[in-house]
């Protein structure tokens, strides 16, 4: 097991810069999920810690040991590729047993080995079927158990379940927490779905771009979006924005939306007059009608427990999530307030958010970057 | 699916399948006469294979294939009744001629030649064109649609033209009928084809396979033998049967670089002279048995060479 860190790491193509210096630490251990739009770079940064990709420039330590320049059979790594990957030619066993006949392990052992891993995925019973006539689940399994039987240092994972149909890749989401928190390996994961990476992640990067955009648990980035870009990636549906210009002092302050105060959360340090947003998350929206602040109801959508409302203000479309009980109408003036402790606050310019009291020490100097 | 289930867009109907199948084996029948005359032919005797109008009915004789190994000479009467019983049906035969086995024809030694050339040209030319169609496919090389261009522009111009060229350069190199120099011209005219068949092949061949190999813990060389061979075997046959049909039927090239120990059949089956003129059962003989190994190494593998043919028109 081993912890990665990944330093200044940058990686063009031609023109095109895929990753733009990357910093990132992953300890020992963790869950970690890169998680982006198609194009963001997450893949080409799993790619470049697999050894599959050289980097333009930086450096990636593994367990301590620089492994920049290193090919990737020299890595002490396994990876799950998003189709799997398995052999055609060969059976479930063979599959299995290939990265072992690599280390040159005495057939004996490799038969052991193999079995072992097999029931700890509950693929005991497929073991000599050929692979093409596998269910999506099973291939996924003995995807996994090809990586995960030869010990390695750490997994990546390139959207391991993006093929597989919503039923099987809940449950898949379960099976593989289950199975990291019973080996307890370092490992990366790579999706577009944000999800997977809230259920399974001890830490989440979000990428765009080439670029890091926030670094934290999912509760941090759910919480706490370090850029509006995260803010509006994260949640379904996303953060709402309202859009100001004003300067902030630090500590307390008041805005005024039609002439109704908004109090914000405490910042840290001033900011300068400018172009600001308010964030504020759908299930952070109250309904209320003392509120001078209002908006007409203009949809409504159905979602069980909950409902989202869409509510037409003068600063744009909100989006509203309230308990599904509450009877609205189409057209329906209501007044809303906003929680001011949930509320985050962002330089509308840079995009990044403004420090304030609640935000975790550890995010602040992050935040103002 | 079936000629009851309700009326389909897609599926032809009953009759233009019965229409299309009748079709079909009608071209069948008229491409296959040559054929059958070349192996009945095979079977009849000098005045019959050369009667007119044409026999379709005839007595059977082995004398052609006898004539087609052996070399005879002529001797007196007497001399062949002298002789003691005859050995084998051959000699049965010819000495009804008044005439004497004396030894083998050159037939078999030319058929060993082919199988040599073709064999050897098709084994060099996949094995080139294999690693040749993976670098293609796998790397980035600089001008590759220029230099695949040219590879293939190799094939635009008749054989006949660079005729004279090769036939002066072969004599300066002392490649002239020589096995070596044939294998050569052949692997060097087949290669293109090789590169351009196989890299479709393999282009097919998701990367993730060797990707999963190297992080396996093997090198790029043996993860290309343990996993991307064995998942290009269909296109290896398929090129290597196109590649072996054109080696094993070239005449043009045999005729002016080979002219004794490395011809090949084909320009020697048409010198087998007979008793006033051309032996045509013999020549029919040798062309019969000159055809059995294509045609059996195509019927046992003419799915690969059925999907070599209608390679891209359909997607896995």
């Amino acid at each position: 097991m081993a912890e990665i860190r990944v330093e200044r790491l940058h990686k063009t193509f031609g023109d095109f810069v895929a990753v733009r210096q990357s910093d990132f630490v992953v300890d020992d251990g963790d869950f970690f999920v890169m998680l982006g739009p198609s194009g963001c770079g997450k893949t080409t940064t799993l790619r470049m810690i697999a050894g599959l990709e050289l980097p333009t420039s930086g450096r990636i330590m593994l367990g301590g040991k620089d492994v920049t320049n290193q090919r990737a059979r020299e890595r002490d790594i396994a990876f799950v590729f998003q189709l799997f990957a398995l052999y055609p030619h060969m059976n479930v066993r063979n599959n299995m047993a290939f990265p072992l006949k690599a280390m040159g392990m005495p057939r004996k052992q490799i038969r052991e080995r193999v079995e072992e891993t097999a029931k700890l995925l509950r693929i005991d019973h497929i073991l000599d079927s050929s692979v093409s006539g596998l269910a999506g689940g099973d291939r996924q399994r003995v995807a996994l158990g090809r990586a995960i039987v030869r010990r390695p240092d750490c997994f990546l994972m390139d959207e391991p379940l993006g093929t597989l149909d919503t039923e099987f890749r809940d449950l898949m989401v379960n099976e593989l927490r289950d199975l990291h928190d019973r080996i307890h390996a370092t490992t990366v994961y790579v999706t577009h779905d944000q999800l997977e990476a809230m259920s399974m992640a001890d830490k989440i990067a979000v990428m765009n771009h080439g670029i890091i955009e926030q670094f934290g648990t999912p509760d941090e980035i759910y919480q706490h979006p370090a850029t509006m870009y995260v803010a509006d990636f994260i949640g379904s549906p996303p953060m709402n924005f309202v859009h100001f210009e004003s300067g902030l002092p630090p500590g307390g302050a008041r805005i005024s939306l039609d002439g109704n105060a908004v109090e914000l959360p405490r910042l840290i340090h001033s900011a300068d007059y400018g172009k600001k947003a308010l964030g504020v998350r759908p299930e952070n929206v109250l309904i209320d009608d003392s509120s001078g602040l209002r908006g007409a109801i203009y949809g409504s959508e159905y979602l069980g427990t909950n409902q989202v409302l869409t509510i037409e203000t003068s600063h744009g479309m909100l989006k509203a999530r309230v308990p599904s009980h509450q009877q609205f109408s189409l057209g329906d003036n209501v007044g809303l307030g906003f929680m001011t402790e949930t509320l985050s606050v962002f330089d509308a310019d840079t995009g990044r958010a403004l420090a304030t009291e609640r935000t975790p020490p550890t995010l602040r100097d992050h935040y103002h970057g | 699916m079936s000629g009851n289930s309700a009326h389909s867009v897609v599926e032809p109907t009953t009759t233009s399948k019965t229409v299309a199948g009748f079709l079909v084996i009608l071209y069948a029948l008229i491409t296959m006469i040559p054929l059958f005359w070349i192996v009945i032919t095979g079977f009849k005797s000098p005045p019959d294979s050369i009667s007119y109008p044409p026999k379709v009915f005839f007595e059977p004789t082995l004398e052609g294939y006898c004539n087609l190994f052996t070399t005879r000479s002529r001797q007196t009467r007497e001399y062949v009744e002298a002789l003691g019983p005859p050995e084998g049906i051959c000699d049965e035969i010819t000495r009804k001629r008044q005439m004497v086995i004396v030894g083998d024809s050159n037939y078999w030694p030319r058929f060993q030649n082919s199988l040599i050339i073709a064999f050897g040209s098709t084994i060099l030319a996949v094995f080139l064109g294999t690693l040749t169609a993976y670098g293609f496919s796998r790397f980035k090389v600089p001008l590759a649609d220029d230099l695949l261009f040219f590879i293939l522009s190799t094939r635009m111009m008749p054989p006949i033209a660079v005729a004279v060229p090769i036939y002066l350069m072969y004599r300066k190199l002392g490649l002239s009928d020589t096995a070596l120099g044939m294998i050569l011209l052949y692997t060097a005219v087949n290669v293109s084809l090789a590169v351009w068949l196989l890299k479709g092949f393999i282009d097919e061949i998701p990367r993730e396979y060797e990707e999963a190999a190297m992080i396996d813990g093997y090198t790029r060389l043996q993860s290309f033998w343990k996993v991307v061979l064995p998942q290009a075997t269909t296109g290896i046959a398929a090129t290597a049967i196109f590649c072996l049909i054109f080696a094993w039927n070239e005449y043009a090239f045999a005729v002016l670089l080979t002219s004794g120990t490395a011809q090949t059949a084909p320009p020697f089956i048409p010198t087998i002279i007979g008793e006033g003129g051309l032996d045509w059962p013999a020549v029919a003989a040798g062309t019969t048995i000159f055809v059995v190994p294509i045609l059996v190494f195509t019927i046992l593998l003419r799915k690969q060479l059925l999907r070599g043919i209608t390679f891209g028109a359909v997607r896995k």
